[in-house]
């Protein structure tokens, strides 16, 4: 009972969120007609922000290869921005490191047992360590939700700050597997859990995309709302990436209009916004293309993104 | 008793939506009574439609052509059964025709690969042969008249060889194919392999022309339109089969396996042999 209390003590502390405000406000972002020149914007923006990832059991050093350069060139076209950075295991860094060390693409990787967590602390950290020792730029960990439910906060919170401090000059994104937290007020409140340990410039990340529910508007914008609210408090810029289930370049600019209208331009750019996914990319080419050419395109006209190998 | 105004729908990918642009136009009898709305889809319609139809395609291709047949035929039972209604928006000839034409490519379903692939002699010591494949996904403009039969008929020669397909239907007369529509949903073939929508082709053309997944196109047009069509789809090297306005629909010669082949690309096959 007492450790009921001390996740309710976070939600006393943090406000609660109105669902159905949310829901009613994100619902409205689906309508915005955006065209011409401001989608060009808004796409090739979305092209910079994209975390092309791969992340399943059939990995090799040849696929992240073909993903790496992908990554550095997504198209022919010209104009078309790099995307921020490859998304991989642990084991894979090394082999990503070889193709993209040194060019502005950077490298992430999932680490602590992902997407689990459910691993010793000593072996998450382990992992973190030597992701980062082989080149990852950016370390994606998990949150133990088991103890964030049983409302062991101080575990949680000493888990994030222990990974912090493995990751030595490394990004981190705090992954807060939304779909396993249930309701949004439990979302804003590991917002705040991870915010208040992370430093300016981490990022907090929707879900693992491992889980059937993804990435949604709602939990996206209770997520940018906790920002803007620990930002404002703080002066502490922390990142976000929505992750897992946005495959639409129309998705995609219906987040940007949720960043642009909760946080302003200053979020605007892929040090502050970024987009888990594969099979985005290859959307946003092929509008990207639609657009120059006038004709739309065929999903041969591009090469193949990771979930398709 | 109060009357109940039927809402046509387009049927994509075995649903039935409306326009995503929310347009409709009235649809009046011969002595111009109010019928119902009809949707007016737009290019957006179109690209939805094809994405409908390049998800449900692959599984069709992959179908045995014995398959095929029975679903055909299938579809024949189908309108057999709502003939009635479907006279009373065409006319029994016109329904008649429409079922005998089914029949008849269904019995091609299994049948035309014999006819359009060959074993062909060569001087090298290999087993040549040619095989057909269908061409992907196949945009269909049909005819103002006859808008039952003359769709149908553009439409079953692409299915038959495996393409799936998005089919305007004729602007003037669309009742049928939203009818055509309903059928199909209860009949055997899978969602998305058959795509109606209604509308002004003026919307649609260019996007028909252009659009590079669409593989082929088989339309009832004018100089102008098929001038337009052929210009569009020369980028995307797309197949363009132009039927003039005055076609007559209850011909027999549109029953032929030549009119399967406009929508299959052979595959010639080396195989080598020893000595």
């Amino acid at each position: 009972m007492i450790r009921r209390n001390s996740l309710q003590r976070l939600l006393d502390e943090v406000g609660p969120v109105d669902q159905a405000g949310i829901e009613e406000r994100v619902s409205k972002y689906t309508t915005r007609s955006i065209k011409k020149s401001s989608k060009l914007f808004g796409l090739r923006l979305a092209v910079s922000m994209v975390d092309l990832t791969t992340l399943e059991g059939k990995d090799t050093p040849g696929k992240v290869a073909s993903l790496c350069r992908k990554a550095l060139r997504p198209h022919n076209a010209p104009d078309i921005p790099q995307v921020a950075a490859v998304c991989v295991y642990p084991s894979m860094v090394k082999h990503a490191a070889k193709h993209v060390k040194g060019t502005p693409v950077r490298i992430a990787s999932v680490a602590t047992a992902f997407p689990s967590g459910q691993a010793p602390l000593k072996t998450r950290l382990a992992e973190v360590r030597q992701a980062v020792a082989d080149g990852a730029d950016e370390i994606d960990m998990v949150i133990n939700r088991g103890a964030f439910l049983m409302g062991e906060l101080n575990l949680v919170q000493d888990e994030i700050s222990a990974v912090l401090e493995a990751c030595g000059d490394a990004t981190l994104k705090v992954i807060l597997e939304t779909s396993e937290l249930e309701t949004y007020d439990h979302i804003r409140a590991a917002s705040f859990l991870a915010m208040r340990v992370l430093r300016p410039g981490d990022f907090i990340k929707t879900s693992t995309g491992k889980t059937s529910a993804n990435a949604t508007l709602g939990n996206n914008q209770v997520m940018l709302d906790a920002i803007r609210d620990h930002f404002l408090a703080t002066g502490n810029e922390i990142a976000m990436k929505p992750a897992g289930g946005i495959r639409t370049a129309k998705q995609a600019l219906q987040f940007l209009i949720a960043v642009k209208e909760t946080l302003g331009d200053g979020w605007l750019n892929n040090r502050r916004y970024r987009f888990g996914a594969s099979a985005l990319l290859n959307d946003l080419l092929r509008q990207l293309e639609t657009q120059r050419t006038g004709a739309y395109q065929a999903p041969w006209a591009f090469s193949e993104d990771s979930s398709g190998y | 008793m109060l009357k109940i105004t039927k809402t046509p729908k387009c049927y994509v990918g075995g649903a039935f939506i409306r326009s995503e642009s929310g347009r409709v136009a009235p649809l009046t009898d011969n002595s111009g009574n109010f019928l119902c709305n009809i949707p007016l889809c737009t290019r957006k319609d179109v690209r939805n439609a094809v994405e409908a139809a390049a998800k449900a395609g692959a599984g069709w291709a992959k179908r045995t052509p014995y398959n095929r047949a029975q679903i055909l035929y299938r579809l024949a039972e189908m309108l057999e059964s709502r003939a009635t209604e479907m006279a009373a928006v065409t006319s029994t000839r016109e329904v008649r025709s429409t079922i005998d034409r089914m029949v008849h490519y269904a019995g091609w379903a299994d049948k035309y690969e014999q006819v359009l692939g060959s074993v062909n002699p060569v001087a090298t010591s290999h087993f040549n042969f040619t095989v057909t494949e269908p061409v992907g996904i196949v945009g269909i403009l049909a005819p103002e008249d006859a808008p039952l039969l003359g769709l149908i008929t553009l439409i079953l020669p692409a299915i038959t060889a495996g393409n799936s397909v998005v089919a305007l239907a004729s602007r003037e007369c669309p009742y049928p194919a939203i009818l055509l529509g309903e059928i199909l949903a209860v009949s055997d073939l899978p969602g998305g392999v058959v795509n109606l929508i209604t509308g002004d082709r003026a919307d649609m053309l260019a996007t028909f022309a252009t659009h590079e997944h669409i593989r082929a196109i088989a339309a009832v047009a004018d100089k102008a339109d098929a001038t337009a069509l052929q210009q569009g789809a020369a980028d995307s090297v797309k197949r363009v089969v132009i039927h003039p306005p005055a076609t007559d629909w209850f011909s027999g010669k549109h029953e032929t396996p030549y009119s399967i082949r406009d929508f299959t690309e052979a595959k010639t096959i080396w195989h080598p042999i020893g000595a």
